[in-house]
């Protein structure tokens, strides 16, 4: 491979697109290789075209791309994941319509709809995709959203952290968007578990792109999780003691701490594999005395704390909305805190069950699925906490609820399964099998999924000002809900009848049933993504109908509700005084909550600067050079990024200043409005009358 | 949250500056936490080092008999460590508002015997290499090179840092903003003896006991 080498392009030439493999042999695997690149080249194309017609360059330059703010961060999380699960969702819809047609016979053993290797890289990018730059961005996304503005501060601790962060994350899923065009995608699963990702077994860039967009990525999560923590122990409001923080904010905090300890793990596991593959390193190789063993426990040191730094922030927003839409105070607010605190740290101490057939002794892997059992216990008492808190009270089937409610049916089958499999005995059985598969889609989809879509539709009036669509937010739940069930569950029936994951090709027809109603399944989570898509776009074109300028359209009783709708750059016109648990609730309780500050100051906001973009374009940069060996381009790029910070330290930034008389204006005009509004009581919730400002003689939360 | 238990001890603000005192709160706690998780790095390279520590792991290979030197690694002890200590020059010099020509000395110090460690470091490593101990060898060897390098890669930015501040301070004046980096710096630059210390323990003295 090094012997072709060019120095200027490295390894790149005109026979790395799945054009060329088209050109050499037309068959459903390669124009399937070559449509997915179409796609991607024609939206680029699309987008490009689409900014330049609007004039949204300038726009978009100037009030997202060089935004410091928390929350237009989070949005720009929230879009990027979006985007890239509609491309989960259809990779995972192809894995489907693949192994529906992949019965094979002993004589013609390949068959299905795409060759085996391509199948591969499916499983590999759609697993990647989904745990990095789908569910990662999103509970990222959303806590930069929500945290801040729970905490009652004005952004987060570390603003322009927080862009590069953002930065490196989009320069990791720019990556793996990249690998459809150019080249191709690795083939070791999302775990990419050596000797078979080593140089011998995998030449060429697939899993280098894997490695490249991780590590990129994974700075960017390590240094999230910084932000989150100090913004949580740091930058509260005055009287915002640890025990009067909304849930959300709770699970935020453990997230923050599982990103601070785990991603590092990630980090050396992918090191050490780079260094294995471009120097020559033997951590992981057969012979010379490397141990793959170490792989599959430093990557899963990260990979378990990762399963619950994903859930936890589903939990959080099942906390609030269980709460809210309910019309009742959370029950066992202590508890859930607890619970959550003790899945952080016992999340820390099960990463073995992950590998019990490695060949460690029966006492090693009965303490690993003795913990893993244990951590069913605080997860359970949650379960139980939310429908305690809903028992009894008004609930109103908003599509939040909808999508707890499905979580409630699923997430248990999902842990039981989990508590199976656990057992290092059964484990044996099973492992391996699409009973696994069925499991940790079980718990995924119903917790981050629905939780964090949840989320968006629960927060969504706050960034924009207007609700999304009700009833297309409830078809778009209970489509997540039928297609989890109709894919996944045959999952479970086929893993038992012996069928192995990630099987590109099958002889036994008996499978082939089970097989059917999961592609059906798999059409039905397309018809959701359609759906979720399309609440969006209905739900811009009845934004007037739909607008919120009161800011508090479902009763809350966290301090978010407190501002407009679409909330104000500085979120708060003077920082709250806070004197309870719920805040924004015991001042309904009190009487007058929207009552004007006594007298408004100068607000200092970090001021806009390109340092993120800048940073992200070197990173993708550098990781697009070394996946395909441009050395002058990787070392510029490298350079750049110290280069870059070290620029940045040599000037003196002066923040950006909003003046009082501004901010006076603004909330005065917000404080009129609301009093020209009419309330909406709980049950015109979902209709026109609900203008952001709720009937708070109902609230009783 | 402006209370005086918030204040960051080895920072003189000047009276009057909560505001600053609070920055320098909140981004130096941050370096605090990012060190941590720096540390879980540096962490699983040693739980990797010592897995490899094997007649497997050296797979025939040079061991550590035939590699170590641990006169050199004496000798790098001494600079490193009385690199921390010219940091603390750096620190009361700032503390004590002697002005800016002694802060940058006393970093100029830290960053010549930073420098030194790392000659010495840099001549144990082509020496071994030398002698047939690259880490292309085994997996030991890899894990020698991947954890001991790193701790020198860290102490090469340390210095990059050093020179970085050096010309902040020469062009900015020394303001509030370069009286919290340099804490952080602080922080960094004994945090790297504090690795070196497990290093010099585990890496060198334990296989030659």
């Amino acid at each position: 491979m090094s012997g072709q080498t060019s120095p200027i392009f490295g390894n790149l030439n005109w026979n790395v697109t799945p054009y060329t493999d088209l050109l050499r042999d037309v068959n459903s695997s390669t124009i399937v290789g070559a449509g997915a690149a179409s796609v991607l080249v024609l939206g680029a194309i699309a987008g490009v075209a689409f900014l330049t017609y609007m004039r949204w360059w300038g726009p978009l330059y100037r009030n997202w791309l060089t935004s410091p703010d928390a929350k237009k961060i989070g949005v720009m999380y929230i879009v990027l994941a979006l985007v890239m699960l509609a491309r989960g969702i259809i990779e995972g819809f192809v894995i489907r319509a693949h192994q529906a047609t992949a019965l094979g016979t002993l004589t013609a053993q390949e068959s299905g709809l795409v060759a085996p290797d391509h199948f591969a890289q499916l499983f590999s990018t759609h697993g990647t995709i989904m745990i990095f730059f789908v569910a990662m961005p999103l509970l990222i996304g959303l806590i930069n959203f929500v945290l801040p503005q729970q905490l009652g501060a004005r952004d987060m601790a570390f603003p322009v952290l927080n862009q590069v962060s953002l930065g490196l994350t989009a320069a990791g899923a720019a990556l793996v968007m990249v690998s459809l065009l150019i080249g191709k995608f690795g083939t070791g699963g999302w775990t990419m578990y050596p000797p078979y990702t080593g140089k011998i077994f995998s030449p060429g860039e697939g899993v280098d792109y894997w490695l490249w967009a991780i590590l990129i990525s994974g700075m960017g999560s390590t240094l999230t999780g910084m932000n989150f923590a100090v913004t949580i122990f740091k930058e509260r409001a005055p009287g915002m003691h640890m025990m009067r923080m909304p849930l959300f904010c709770w699970t935020s905090l453990c997230v923050a701490i599982m990103l601070i300890y785990a991603m590092p793990a990630l980090t050396v596991s992918s090191l050490m594999l780079v260094l294995d593959r471009y120097a020559d390193f033997h951590f992981f190789t057969n012979a010379s005395g490397g141990n793959m063993m170490n792989y599959a426990n430093i990557f899963w040191m990260f990979g378990h704390p990762e399963v619950y730094i994903l859930i936890l922030p589903a939990f959080g927003v099942f906390s609030e909305i269980s709460s809210t839409f309910s019309g009742k105070r959370l029950y066992g607010y202590t508890s859930l805190v607890i619970a959550s605190m003790s899945i952080a740290v016992i999340s820390f101490t099960v990463w073995l069950h992950h590998f019990f057939t490695m060949g460690q002794s029966a006492g090693v892997n009965i303490a690993f699925g003795i913990a893993t059992m244990i951590i069913g216990i605080p997860t359970g008492v949650k379960i139980y906490d939310w429908m305690a808190t809903m028992w009894r009270g008004r609930v109103r089937i908003t599509a939040p609820i909808v999508y707890l409610t499905g979580f409630f049916l699923l997430f248990v089958i999902g842990g039981l399964s989990g508590i199976i499999l656990a057992n290092p005995s059964i484990d044996y059985q099973v492992h391996n099998s699409t009973f696994l598969v069925a499991h940790f889609h079980n718990v995924i989809i119903p917790g981050v999924l629905y939780g964090m879509l949840a989320g968006i539709h629960y927060w969504f009036p706050k960034a924009f000002g207007f609700r999304l669509c009700e009833t297309w937010g409830r078809r778009t739940a209970l489509l997540f809900v039928g297609g989890f069930i109709f894919t996944f569950m045959p999952l479970y029936v086929l893993g038992l009848m012996g069928m192995p994951r990630r099987s590109p090709t099958f002889q036994n027809p008996d499978y082939m049933p089970w097989m059917y109603i999961a592609a059906v399944g798999a059409v039905l989570m397309l018809c959701a993504l359609a759906s979720l898509f399309w609440t969006f776009w209905t739900s811009y074109r009845n934004r007037l109908s739909l607008a919120v300028p009161g800011g508090d359209p479902w009763n809350g009783s966290t301090l978010e509700w407190s501002s407009p709708a679409p909330v104000p750059e500085w979120s708060f016109p003077r920082i709250p005084q806070v004197t309870a648990r719920d805040d924004w609730g015991e001042a309904k309780r009190a009487g007058d909550p929207w009552k004007a500050p006594e007298r408004y100051c100068d607000i200092e906001m970090p001021a806009n600067t390109a340092h993120g973009l800048l940073i992200a374009a070197a990173a993708t940069g550098l990781g697009f050079a070394m996946v395909w060996h441009i050395w002058w381009l990787a070392i510029l790029s490298f350079l750049a990024i110290p280069g870059l910070i070290a620029l940045r330290g040599l000037r003196v930034i002066e923040p950006k200043i909003i003046t009082a008389a501004e901010v006076e204006e603004a909330d005065q005009r917000f404080r009129q409005q609301v009093a020209s509004l009419a309330p909406a009581t709980r049950a015109d919730e979902e209709t026109e009358r609900n203008r952001g400002v709720p009937d708070i003689s109902e609230f009783a939360g | 949250m402006s209370n005086n238990s918030n204040l960051y001890p080895g920072l003189n603000l000047g009276d009057g500056h909560g505001e600053a005192h609070e920055q320098a709160e909140s981004t130096v706690f941050g370096f605090w936490v990012f060190l941590m998780s720096d540390l879980i790095i540096f962490g699983i390279l040693f739980a990797s080092y010592a897995s490899y520590l094997d007649p497997v792991g050296m797979a025939g290979g040079p061991g550590p008999q035939d590699l170590f030197d641990i006169k050199s690694v004496a000798i790098q002890t001494g600079f490193l460590l009385l690199g921390g200590v010219a940091y603390g020059g750096v620190s009361l010099a700032m503390k004590y508002e002697h002005g800016r020509a002694r802060v940058i000395g006393w970093l100029l110090v830290c960053a010549a015997l930073g420098a030194g460690f790392l000659f010495f470091e840099v001549k144990d490593f082509i020496t071994q290499a030398g002698k047939g101990g690259t880490p292309q060898v085994s997996g030991w060897l890899s894990s020698y090179w991947t954890l001991v390098g790193l701790h020198g890669v860290h102490v090469f930015s340390g210095i990059l840092w050093i020179l970085a501040m050096v010309a902040q301070i020469a062009i900015r004046g020394l303001d509030e903003v370069l009286k919290v980096r340099l804490s952080m710096l602080g922080v960094f630059w004994h945090f790297l003896d504090l690795v070196w210390v497990g290093i010099f323990s585990f890496v060198f003295l334990v296989p030659l006991a």
